[in-house]
């Protein structure tokens, strides 16, 4: 075994060069180049946290505006429907009074003209009335020749009329 | 066994030691470039990586995790040397796989094939995980050879055993990879000669060489598995160790 046999021969030569090796790969890219890859990767690793933060930290502000607008939207809503609401019932209640107002003043023209037109009547009938008892007396005078007062005829007339 | 010999490329003596650039020390350096290739591949630092730089950052990311998980928070400045293991046993095995024999000339070399490499590197760890140790916790490190609840009269055997358990560590570390490169690339020269032999030996001999064909097909696929294993596992026990040596028990 060569190994074996050789070793005495070989040991130191063997010894340098893996030394000399094995202190490049070490020095060299061991502590020089794999510290470098792994800073890399450590600030990689560290940009992706912080980016998946940031993300995390813009949807949660997405989410809250979004919430916000929605209570917003929701308050102007029912804001709207009651204004809706009062303006209708406001229309209503002024309309109503309107038709009242409108309604008294038919009524109250009504019983006016009734008034009116009752008063005429009576007025009417009462003027009427002598003409109708002067009426009577001529027509007595005429068809029985006596002559009677259109005073008494009156009652009678008064009585006739009134029924 | 000719695979596993080492020969001296360009002879070359400092100080009466003979450290002379071998075979072994050009696959050596063959190693460092390919890390080196493929860590430069993902040194270009992008925030968003194009699919080398997601390969290294990969491999990067699969020892921090390894390391957090078995030291804790405390083991990231050991990924470095955790890293480096790994990453030079697993390219080192399976630079020893590949087949480059077929091109004229090429004499491929395994270096974690050599307990030479295997247990230098075993040692390493071994000593890292006692500076640390003792850096640390001074000599209360020496409870560590004592479990919590152990009884009075049990201690000194308890210890004992600890105490050569925790001294076979770098053992065990270096004789491992080794044993397990050494093996499989045995296994796969006996019987890769079964196929030459058998197609040279007449009508009954393809029959076994079809069948070792076979064989040495499956064994390839379980060498690279092994090689992937015998790194991860290498670096896996220095993590286990570190994190004695850091957290105690």
């Amino acid at each position: 075994m060569p190994q074996i046999e050789q070793l005495p021969y070989i040991f130191f030569s063997q010894l340098f060069w893996l030394l000399l090796v094995f202190g490049i790969i070490y020095f060299a890219i061991g502590r020089g180049m794999v510290s470098k890859i792994q800073s890399v990767v450590d600030s990689r690793d560290r940009k992706i946290g912080e980016d998946l933060a940031a993300a995390q930290r813009a949807r949660e502000e997405a989410e809250s505006a979004e919430a916000a607008w929605r209570e917003r939207i929701d308050a102007s809503r029912s804001e709207a429907m009651r204004l809706a609401q009062e303006a209708k019932q406001q229309g209503g209640r002024e309309a109503e009074q309107r038709l009242k107002a409108i309604d008294d003043e038919l009524v109250a023209r009504l019983a006016e003209a009734e008034a009116r037109i009752r008063t005429s009547a009576e007025q009417a009938r009462r003027e009427l009335e002598p003409v109708a008892a002067e009426a009577v007396s001529e027509l007595v005078a005429k068809l029985t020749g006596k002559r009677i007062e259109s005073r008494e005829a009156e009652p009678m007339v008064k009585a006739a009329l009134h029924g | 066994m000719h695979q596993f010999t080492v020969e001296p490329l360009l002879p070359l003596n400092v100080a009466g030691y003979d450290i002379s650039f071998t075979n072994s020390s050009l696959w050596l350096l063959i190693t460092l470039a390919l890390i080196f290739g493929f860590m430069a591949t993902g040194m270009k630092r992008q925030l968003v990586p194009d699919r080398w730089q997601m390969a290294v950052e990969g491999v990067t990311g699969f020892i921090d995790d390894l390391v957090r998980v078995n030291i804790g928070p405390e083991g990231r400045k050991f990924m470095p040397f955790i890293f480096s293991l790994f990453m030079f046993i697993l390219v080192a095995n399976l630079l020893g796989l590949m087949p480059l024999a077929i091109i004229p000339g090429m004499h491929q070399f395994t270096t974690t094939s050599h307990f030479s490499i295997t247990g230098v590197l075993a040692v390493m760890s071994f000593s890292i995980v006692l500076i640390v140790g003792f850096a640390r916790h001074k000599l209360h490190f020496f409870s560590l050879f004592i479990p919590h609840g152990t009884p009075k009269i049990m201690v000194p055997l308890i210890a004992a055993i600890e105490f050569i358990s925790f001294m076979v560590r770098p053992f065990s570390l270096g004789l491992r990879l080794f044993v397990a490169m050494i093996a499989g690339h045995i296994l796969m020269e006996v019987f890769g000669s079964f196929v030459v032999n058998g197609f040279n030996s007449g009508p009954m001999g393809w029959g076994v060489g079809i069948l070792s064909f076979l064989f040495i097909i499956g064994v390839s696929a379980l060498e690279l598995l092994v090689s992937a294993i015998q790194a991860y596992v290498f670096a896996l026990l220095t993590t286990l160790y570190l994190n004695d040596a850091v957290n105690l028990h």
